[in-house]
């Protein structure tokens, strides 16, 4: 078990018990943190702005997409801000030239690994990965684009998956297994070669355990999964229930 | 001063672009004093000029013809612009990428006709085994993404560079558009 998973099998924070205060500094100001809170959450309590592609609210941390990287000072490697827990006294630096040109190199591996055609993408206009290209200042990538020939499950009565446009956030896995309990959707391979999957690789149309909540549609940030029936930027998808995500999962393990 | 001298040209995409520079509207006539439009689908001239100061290329490289038009583009050219989704990333004309060339050739001139199926192969640029974007075959200066980019964003850049400026082009345009 990772340390992304053990952190989110952590008890509810609302259950009473001593919990240090650290203070450290974000980007010059000083923060006040409880000692099992992230960089990344300390940051947004301050309103302080770093970038992320698979972090959503109301799901565990996976680690993955590493677009929150942030410099802690007199530290040489960069550590994702979703992932890693204030210290006390540290100065964590949340957006530097090196920062900003990983961030971007990042963002240009994910968008030449798979067929993001924007133009003709359900998401077109509503994806997070399309935002983060304008927000991270990217124009074009630098590297060869991979074009790598993907299918499309399309089995499913309401659904539909386009690897294409997967970028492996992993959001459907985090929120059919802890929010649905169904655990519908896994991973399978490894490295560049990773698909995610339905039950052992089959079909998600004829998947026994897939209850149809769409709870996976609604929470992926590209147009990978989406409803079927939307054309060209018709696919906005519907978060307004993920504020209770947070509370179901507390609820859930106490 | 003398005029800005500007060549468009349209490689493997969908003349999108160029509307959109259209859309720029009385913003054009208005450049009109500044700019000439030296080469490209809008003007009459037969043969890629020399000495352009701004070339906007809009499309992928797609065939062979499209490798020779781009490097003499950039030879001629002083600023060379990867104009809209096509030159900056490939776009839909890579859609083909996944396949080999003489499946899309069968699938396009033989599966899919009613009568006559035959693949040209006379006269007719030869396609590359895959749609690759400008800026892998050349040097590009300033990269507008955009399906198309919006006309502000080509106003914007065009201003900027009669200005002598290469352009920020961050937060104008985005893929997709």
């Amino acid at each position: 078990m990772t340390a992304a998973d053990a952190f989110s099998r952590k008890k509810s924070n609302t259950e009473a018990r001593s919990v240090r205060i650290l203070t450290f500094k974000i980007d010059d100001r000083d923060v006040s943190a409880r000692e099992d809170e992230t960089i990344l959450a300390v940051a947004r309590q301050n309103n302080i702005y770093i970038p992320t592609l698979c972090h959503l609210d109301g799901l565990s941390e996976r680690g993955a997409c590493r677009l929150c990287i942030v410099e802690i000072k007199g530290s040489p490697k960069l550590v994702p801000a979703c992932v890693t827990r204030g210290r006390e006294g540290i100065e964590v630096i949340t957006n530097s030239e090196r920062i900003a040109d990983y961030r971007r190199k990042i963002l240009e591996l994910i968008f030449t690994e798979r067929n993001h055609v924007c133009s003709v993408c359900v998401s077109n206009g509503h994806c997070e990965l399309q935002q983060l290209a304008v927000n991270l200042g990217m124009t074009h990538v630098h590297y060869d684009y991979l074009y790598p020939r993907l299918a499309i499950d399309a089995s499913h009565e309401r659904f539909s998956l386009d690897h294409d446009r997967c970028v492996l956030c992993l959001r459907c896995v985090r929120v059919c297994d802890e929010i649905e309990g169904a655990h519908t959707w896994d991973v399978m391979k490894r490295g560049i070669n990773s698909r995610v999957i339905t039950d052992l690789n089959q079909p998600w149309g004829s998947s026994s355990t897939c209850t149809g909540c769409g709870k996976c549609v609604q929470v992926c940030p590209t147009g990978a999964l989406s409803e079927k029936g939307k054309s060209v930027a018709e696919m906005v998808k519907r978060r307004q229930f993920l504020p209770y995500l947070q509370l179901m999962r507390g609820v859930d393990r106490e | 001063m003398s005029k800005m001298r500007i060549a468009t040209t349209w490689l493997d995409g969908c003349s999108g672009c160029h509307m959109s520079l259209l859309d720029l509207d009385d913003r054009l006539a208005d450049m009109a004093q500044q700019i000439e439009i030296v080469y490209g689908p809008l003007v009459d001239a037969l043969e890629f000029p020399e000495a352009v100061d701004v070339a906007l290329v809009e499309g992928a490289v797609s065939s062979d013809a499209d490798v020779k038009k781009v490097r003499l583009i950039r030879e001629r050219s002083k600023i060379l612009v990867s104009f809209g989704d096509c030159a900056v990333t490939s776009n839909v004309p890579a859609m083909r990428n996944e396949f080999r060339v003489q499946e899309v050739l069968q699938r396009g001139y033989e599966e899919n006709v009613s009568c006559h199926g035959q693949i040209p192969g006379v006269g007719v640029p030869a396609l590359m085994p895959q749609v690759r974007p400008v800026h892998e075959y050349v040097e590009v200066d300033v990269f507008l993404p955009g399906c198309p980019p919006p006309a502000d964003a080509i106003f914007f850049l065009l201003s900027e560079l009669l200005q002598g400026r290469i352009p920020d082009l961050t937060g104008k345009s985005r893929f997709g558009a």
